[in-house]
């Protein structure tokens, strides 16, 4: 019976309830998780992936920080009526370099895993500036205050560097011209054939209708005009994603 | 000097606030620290204000310390409030898109507001007066470590202040439940150490050789939440004087980081906590023991066992691995067992004592959260299975969930509590008026039962409508006609949470009226009193 | 690691040893004896005010 006296013990003793009940937690969080870092095929291989540019990631910011994520995944489920509606189904690679995720947990709106490319700049220029003008059943609220907003920031290579101490494998080139490469993004005079070398297949050009300044207008659009854009599913094979 | 050593240190910190409202990288954190000054530039000018030279009064070691329990009862309440009152504006946010006031009072910024107000400010305040009442009380001991239950009562108040305000100006990690940005997370991070120091520190000085199980809820929601905020939050800020960080992982394994926080916030912050509550307070408004103290044991140990696995029911057909996914299915369903085990021997408290079930409104009310316990734990392993949670993911069906189970159980738990509590400690004899409550428990439950309703039929609805198809095999609806749909659904959820709210503001006066020492004339309960007795 | 591997693990071991951890705490608080204790215990909240 000295066995079954055990639990008299952690009954009366304080620090090992404590720590009995860390370590049964501990568990299932280790044995979930951790297999995700290490097993090869969470993540299938896909080509096309790269980080964001500074533009896109500004307005990422801003998407994040408005709580876009709220009413918004970005997470197609393999679903035919998903599929059909916003387009192939959503990659684990696809979120690579998100930190942090944004695959959203309701669709108050519409997913926009793969919104690039599905209106032109200026419709969601006057989308974000009053919804209901482009679709009257909206409930979006408006955000026609970032049309009015430059984008401030002191120095956005801190920004990449931080991203980079996490995993995100912006190079020292794409460090360095980080401030330059994220005006010259939205601006249509300037020469950008460094940026189009180090973000493949980002937009450039003047998004918010105002190419005098640049706005975080211009970087939410910029954002939302590459989503779900960068991997060409021509050459995916579709077994890559068996897990 | 009183409070000699808080104002040197306050004042100090607050210094530094006014430094970084200076040198601050990025508009929103410059704003975000002249909150934090004139937080803390106020909170330094009181104690200025109550200050005393005369050597203070000596303690006696064997009182309990119910200072910061009674602040405490009053932040639950006041939070409640607010909490629950932004979340109304954002319900009629949704069916009357045009009050949105961008950019502050945009529906983005002001939801997490809602989640952290009720969640965090409401449900954590009452957690943290409940569990050092509780505590106290069951080990027959003062709390540990002199005047640290108020370093963690107002450490953790200021946590919510910086966590509301950063939202209104857009700070925010985007993590569900845990959206404040790394500075404020650290604040949490010391204050909740404190907590654990505090509680444990009371329980090891006990002088009942038994722990109360009551207890070993609520340390393991104090642990369990320590090692899920830390894990949760760990990130990489841009600039030290700035408020963007960069979560340490990414998509995927950033997903499931989240919803393992995520579930677990539900599993531990409003179950185990509020578990803890219940095991306490109904066997005390019942006067009788828990019915099956060591089912509660079993209960115990199944939990916390089995909720730590059930984050990835969140994530289902998502780009997380499929056996995850499983693994989060199984042991959302093996939950329901425990869960039920546990309401039923919450329940059965009251076997031989049903009949106050009419004459206590208050001991109805905890019967009442119990039974929404029941309800949403048998709801919620149902929506983890894969099939089902294929319609009900994404859609308003979840928000239904969340809320019978946060206004049933949570909300109804912790008022049966406070009621209980706000009399003793206060050394009133009863609440101002019982006849209060009965109102308070049919506006709250007629509430939910609007709420949630209306949630199953909207959030079925749409899921239908999304996934509908005609003869052609075309879609039938466009988003934007579901989105449409939805508006008279909305309307009426915001009047189930409307009628929830006017049952907490009839508490707030009620609770403002027993403490301020009123007492309402009123007729006992019927029943209450023998019919003899009555007659004369 | 691979996936089968995990697979296999979770439906053999894995499995198991959670059934074992279960079975062994409910004994734990069901185990003879510990009426009388659960009893006392049970008390704790109405002893005093």
């Amino acid at each position: 019976m000295r066995l079954m006296n055990r639990h008299a013990v952690i009954e009366k003793n304080a620090t090992l309830l404590l720590l009995g009940s860390l370590l049964v937690v501990t568990i299932g969080g280790i044995v979930e998780i951790a297999p995700l870092f290490y097993l090869d095929n969470t993540i299938e291989k896909v080509e096309g992936m790269r980080p964001y540019s500074p533009l896109e990631l500004v307005g990422r910011n801003i998407y994040v920080r408005e709580g876009c994520y709220l009413c918004h995944s970005q997470m197609i489920r393999p679903f035919r009526d998903e599929v059909e509606r916003y387009g192939h189904y959503s990659l684990a690679a696809e979120s690579m370099y998100d930190h942090p995720f944004q695959w959203g947990s309701k669709r108050t709106g519409p997913d926009l895993a793969r919104v690039g490319d599905r209106y032109s700049n200026l419709w969601h220029v006057e989308h974000l500036t009053d919804p209901r003008s482009v679709v009257p059943e909206s409930i979006m609220p408006s955000y026609g205050f970032l049309k009015d907003t430059p984008i401030a920031v002191k120095d956005f290579s801190t920004h990449l560097v931080a991203n980079r101490r996490v995993g995100v494998p912006y190079s020292d080139d794409m460090v360095a011209n980080a401030n330059a490469d994220l005006m010259a993004q939205a601006d249509p005079n300037a020469d950008t054939s460094g940026l189009e070398a180090r973000y493949p297949k980002a937009r450039i050009g003047d998004f918010d209708g105002d190419p005098q300044q640049v706005t975080e207008m211009d970087a939410l659009v910029s954002y939302l005009q590459m989503l779900g854009t960068l991997v060409d599913f021509k050459n995916y094979d579709e077994t890559a994603g068996y897990r | 000097m009183k409070f000699g050593k808080e104002i040197v240190l306050l004042s100090l910190f607050a210094f530094a606030a006014l430094v970084a409202a200076g040198a601050g990288v990025n508009e929103p954190f410059r704003q975000h620290m002249w909150v934090l000054f004139f937080a803390l530039a106020g909170f330094t000018a009181i104690l200025l204000r109550n200050t005393e030279f005369r050597p203070a009064a000596p303690i006696d070691p064997s009182a309990y310390m119910d200072g910061p329990i009674r602040y405490g009862a009053i932040a639950t309440m006041f939070w409640g409030v607010i909490g629950m009152l932004v979340g109304v504006v954002i319900a009629l946010q949704l069916a009357y898109p045009d009050l949105n006031i961008q950019p502050w009072f945009n529906f983005g910024r002001l939801r997490p507001l809602h989640t952290s107000g009720v969640v965090f400010a409401f449900g954590g305040n009452a957690l943290l007066c409940t569990s050092l009442y509780v505590v106290q009380r069951t080990c027959r001991a003062r709390l540990f470590g002199g005047d640290l239950g108020w370093f963690v009562f107002w450490g953790y108040q200021l946590f919510i202040v910086m966590a509301a305000t950063g939202y209104l100006l857009g700070i925010t990690e985007s993590r569900e439940y845990a959206e404040p940005e790394w500075y404020v997370d650290i604040w949490l991070t010391i204050v909740w150490v404190a907590y654990l120091i505090l509680f444990l520190g009371t329980i090891l000085k006990r002088k009942e050789p038994h722990i109360y199980v009551a207890n070993w809820f609520y340390l393991s929601f104090i642990v369990t939440i320590a090692m899920l905020h830390v894990v949760n939050n760990l990130s990489m800020p841009a600039s030290f004087l700035g408020s963007k960080s960069y979560s340490a992982f990414s998509g995927v394994q950033d997903a499931l980081t989240q919803w393992w926080y995520g579930h677990n916030a539900v599993g531990f912050f409003l179950t185990a906590g509020f578990l803890g509550m219940m095991y306490y307070f109904v066997p005390k408004q019942a006067n009788r023991p828990v019915y099956s103290y060591r089912l509660s044991i079993v209960h115990f140990w199944a939990i916390i066992f089995l909720y730590i696995w059930a984050g990835p029911h969140h994530l289902h057909y998502t780009a997380l691995p499929d056996w995850a996914q499983t693994l989060g299915m199984v042991f959302s369903i093996m939950l329901w067992m425990p869960s039920w085990g546990g309401m039923i021997n919450g329940l059965m408290t009251l076997s031989g004592a049903w009949d106050k079930l009419r004459t206590d409104p208050i001991i109805r009310m905890m019967v009442m959260a119990i039974a929404f316990y029941g309800m949403s734990t048998f709801e919620g392993p149902m929506m983890s299975i894969k099939t089902v949670n294929s319609l009900s993911h994404y859609t308003d069906w979840t928000i239904g969930h969340v809320h019978s189970g946060a206004l049933g159980w949570v909300g109804m738990i912790s008022f049966g509590a406070l009621y209980y509590m706000v009399p003793k400690l206060w050394n009133r004899e009863r609440l101002y008026s019982l006849r209060l409550v009965t109102w308070h428990f049919w506006l709250a439950t007629l509430g939910i039962v609007v709420y949630a309703s209306v949630m199953w039929v909207s959030g079925i609805m749409q899921g239908l409508m999304w996934r509908e198809y005609d003869e052609q095999g075309f879609l039938v609806y466009s988003f934007a006609e579901t989105v449409a749909a939805m508006h008279p659904y909305y309307i009426m959820r915001a009047i189930g949470g409307a009628m929830y709210l006017s049952g907490a503001l009839i508490m707030a006066w009620n609770i403002a009226m027993t403490i301020l020492g009123y007492r309402r004339e009123e007729d006992p309960m019927p029943g209450s009193v023998p019919a003899l007795q009555l007659a004369r | 690691m691979t996936y089968n591997f995990m697979r296999e693990f979770a439906d053999s071991w894995g499995l198991l040893a959670i059934a074992l951890f279960f079975i062994g705490s409910v004994a734990f608080a069901l185990r003879p004896g510990s009426r009388r204790q659960a009893g006392e215990a049970a008390q704790i909240p109405l002893k005093e005010d």
